[in-house]
């Protein structure tokens, strides 16, 4: 295939599968949080509800697009692209599948990180712009809560790059081959605290797309909605969209990093056509688990206070990565056979 | 650039203006801060956005037309004001009300006490971000509504209370379902001890933060879950003894803490003292009527100035009335507690941070139009 | 130091519990009753707003019209007119209106009724965008429900 139409043909992919899931995760979500309360949630509009995303798309497209008094203009404009752009710019190096990924380039894992920071620019630009009070406490947050939260990440990350010696995901993936035991949450061999650097990436992985415990950028309760606050119609369903794509990218990374990506649990793989079916099953049931867990979390827990989420992150998440990384870079030390 | 970059950056501080329209403030309450950063500079509320003119208007019917307005000053705890209201005119009029009326009274007050602390417990974790401890507590509180509901034939703003009686007699399905609710309920109180009071992350926002001195307390008059929770042990019901109260066995939870997490667990507490109460008095239930002998027609007290107060849910209300001997009072004076437990706010939370201002704020139980009357 | 790990440990597992407790609800049947496909039936001293009784022999309404209900409201919606007529014993009631908009549906007007001609309705599914609908005639609504 040339690979000017593949990469057409991905991103035409990406395109819809981002669009798609921000649709569609926003149904999962509230059927989930209606089941996890006890309700039905949406039910009305096509069969179980699920029509209900189209309606609500509708619904945010058909309102006007308001600028209200005293906004900056490009900055309103752009910020919510800048939340979104980024996010599915990062999926062009997510391997669904062996074979099935847009760029399988060596630096994938960096290029998701540079990608993840801009995403707060995004929310920085767009509540100064909005010119509103409860936008601008927001923002502000918004951005000590993600240079937090990006160093433990980082770090954890670099662990598991020190284990694979690779930055490319599918090389990451392809260290995990094997029995599901072989996947980097069990390898307890290379380093002790595998589960616990999973939990911490994938709290920072919360913490880093705002999402409940630590939703500081529309915390509804305090700043009513936070950074979104001025935004009308579809200025809001993209930030609304980008939200979700980045939560599918941070459930993608743990499971690539931690759950052995596309890796089936047992060593059974097939070629050609069927092996990348066979991938993109166990990815994406891996995946929509996590997310899974995301959304179970969100519908549990109250909010934690600001500097609490600071405390986690300085007291608690980077003193155990910083441990988790000397003694991952001891255990390969003095064991290099494993 | 427009917009904030226009304003004068020698300013330090900035107003933000809370309410009257905000999802912390349940209702139309209005809170002007000054704020440096995220911290509070000064706090004020602003009342009077739900004014409605309740005393005056009790000035201007006969006795028995003021009934329905109690529960409309809170409709959370209705029960308790119309209690509160019918026991003073009782008082000044010197009505008889049956034994059994009043063990009624009693029990449909202190489910109305468990309804109303239910409905707090989930619009607080509400405040605090977390949804579905609302979910659940509005199922159990649910239970009680429709227990009231087959008594009264009204779901919120009962006004079930007579001068000298109450409006029907209880049967024994509500007995029944009572009884069944109590069980129900303290089957749920562990699931929301785990889910809720020892999260960690309420914990953490809750404990330590938000103080209210004992000294505080008492210049502001404050009275309730608030008094309590820091640590002057006061309750109308056992202090200053009204109905049938002195004839059961309930404790009085006293924290001496004062922060957010003491209110909190008052009325957690309270709740489980509720259903001691309600289970005493089913036991206890007398027969008998519901109403007085004598049906009372037109109430004319005598010449004089009354008071009598009774423990709502949210803490001491009290009603004065001054008599002219006519069948309108002359003056009536309506002492709500929320009123005196928010005007602590603005002290309370010089020197916060915004989020836990709204923690302290949801702690303090607050029921807009009850503030206002 | 040991206070940091032992409230790191427990504050985890508070977290995981309260976990476990959503998600054991999560697959629980669920509570909500779906209001306006199902209907609940109200309990029988459910107050909705009054309406007049009829006399089981003749169908036309108890009330004799001697206006303790109007005037033992406290909101002043109820306005009753009644007539002197041959042969019967008492005044014929020939108006009653109720202005609902202004009811606070607390009783007192079947409490005052010496003659048991008031009862509360079952009816809760009122709605409308006009104020006039909700002005009854409870003479023309005993008529039509009669």
């Amino acid at each position: 295939m040339p690979e000017l139409l593949r990469v057409i043909l991905f991103i035409i992919f990406v395109l819809s599968f981002a669009g798609l899931n921000a649709a569609y995760l926003v149904w999962c979500e509230r059927k989930g949080a209606g089941h996890i309360q006890r309700r039905i949630g949406p039910k009305e509009v096509g069969p179980y509800g699920l029509l209900q995303p189209l309606a609500d798309g509708a619904k945010l497209m058909t309102k006007q697009l308001f600028l209200p008094k005293g906004v900056d203009p490009v900055l309103f404009m752009v910020a919510p692209l800048m939340v979104m752009v980024p996010a599915i710019m990062s999926f062009l190096v997510i391997p669904f599948s062996e074979s099935f990924v847009g760029r399988d380039i060596n630096i994938g894992l960096l290029m998701i990180f540079a990608f993840a920071s801009v995403n707060v620019l995004g929310l920085l630009l767009g509540s100064w712009g909005s010119a509103n009070k409860y936008a601008v406490i927001a923002g502000a947050r918004c951005v000590s809560q993600n240079v937090a939260y990006e160093i433990p990440m980082l770090i954890t990350t670099i662990t598991i790059v020190m284990v694979t010696n690779s930055m490319n995901l599918n090389e990451i993936i392809r260290s995990q081959a094997g029995w599901f035991f072989h996947w980097h949450f069990f390898r307890l061999d290379i380093s002790l605290l595998m589960p616990v650097s999973f939990l911490i990436f994938f709290v920072c992985s919360l913490a880093e797309t705002n999402r409940a415990p630590f939703d500081m950028a529309e915390a509804e309760s305090e700043l009513i909605a936070g950074a979104y606050t001025e935004y009308p119609g579809m200025g809001f369903g993209v930030f609304f969209m980008g939200e979700y794509a980045n939560i599918v990218i941070g459930c993608a990374l743990t499971a690539i990093l931690f759950l052995g990506g596309w890796q089936a649990p047992i060593p059974l793989n097939f070629g050609g056509f069927l092996g990348v079916l066979w991938g993109m099953f166990w990815f994406f049931l891996k995946l929509y688990a996590l997310i899974f867990t995301v959304i179970w979390i969100r519908w549990t827990y109250p909010r934690t206070q600001f500097y609490e989420l600071l405390n986690l992150s300085w007291k608690v998440l980077i003193p155990i990565s910083l441990f988790n990384l000397i003694l991952t870079a001891l255990q390969i030390k003095i064991f290099p056979w494993l | 650039m427009k917009g904030l970059l226009q304003r004068d950056v020698n300013q330090e501080t900035f107003t933000l203006n809370l309410g009257p329209q905000h999802p912390a403030t349940h209702g139309v309450l209005r809170v002007k801060l000054e704020m440096d950063g995220e911290y509070i500079v000064e706090a004020e509320p602003v009342l009077g956005y739900i004014h409605r003119m309740h005393e005056k208007m009790g000035e201007n019917r006969t006795w028995a037309k003021f009934l329905p307005n109690c529960g409309r000053m809170d409709y959370l705890s209705a029960m308790s004001y119309n209690h509160g209201y019918v026991a003073t005119v009782e008082r000044a009029a010197g009505i008889e009300v049956p034994e059994r009326a009043e063990y009624i009274r009693v029990i449909t007050v202190e489910l109305n006490r468990i309804s109303s602390h239910l409905l707090w417990f989930g619009a607080f974790v509400l405040d605090l971000g977390g949804f579905t401890p609302l979910l659940y507590a509005f199922d159990d509180r649910e239970q009680i509504l429709d227990l009231l509901e087959s008594v009264t034939g009204s779901r919120l703003t009962y006004c079930y209370f007579r001068f000298g009686g109450v409006y029907n007699d209880i049967d024994d399905s509500f007995i029944a379902g009572t009884r069944e609710f109590i069980k129900r309920l303290r089957k749920r109180m562990p699931m929301y001890d785990a889910l809720v009071t020892k999260n960690i992350i309420l914990i953490k926002r809750l404990k330590d933060i938000g103080f209210i001195t004992k000294d505080m307390a008492r210049r502001y008059g404050a009275t309730g879950p608030v008094a309590r929770g820091s640590g002057i042990d006061f309750d109308v019901r056992k202090h200053e003894p009204y109905s049938v109260y002195p004839e059961f066995d309930f404790d009085i939870p006293v924290y001496e803490e004062g922060d957010s997490m003491a209110r909190y667990m008052v009325r957690m507490d309270e709740i489980e003292q509720s259903m001691r109460i309600i289970e005493q008095a089913l036991d206890k239930l007398p027969g008998g009527e519901i109403k007085p002998k004598k049906a009372v027609k037109m109430v004319k007290p005598e010449k004089g100035d009354y008071y009598c107060a009774v423990e709502a849910a949210r803490g001491s209300f009290g009603i004065r009335i001054v008599s002219d001997g006519t069948n309108t009072p002359y003056r009536m004076k309506l002492r709500s507690p929320t009123y005196s437990n928010l005007s602590l706010f603005g002290e309370a939370a010089k020197g916060m941070l915004l989020p836990d201002a709204l923690a302290l704020m949801g702690s303090l139980d607050l029921v807009i139009p009850e503030i206002d009357r | 130091m040991s206070g940091y790990f032992k409230e790191l440990i427990s504050g985890t597992k508070s977290l995981f519990i309260g976990l476990g407790i959503t998600g054991r609800y999560f697959f629980k049947p669920v509570v909500t009753m779906q209001y306006p496909m199902e209907h609940v039936e109200m309990t029988p001293r459910y107050r909705g707003h009054i309406e007049l009784i009829p006399n089981e022999e003749t169908g036309e309404p108890k009330c004799v019209a001697c206006g303790m209900c109007e005037k033992g409201c406290p909101s002043g919606c109820i306005t009753v007119k009644g007539e002197k007529r041959e042969g019967v014993k008492g005044k014929v009631v020939t108006k009653y209106i109720l202005n609902f908009t202004t009811c606070s549906l607390c009783g007192q007007c079947v409490e005052s009724c010496k003659f048991g001609a008031l009862r509360f309705s079952k009816e809760y599914n009122l709605a409308s965008p006009r104020k006039e609908d909700f002005i009854f005639d409870l003479i023309k609504r005993l008529k039509e429900t009669n």
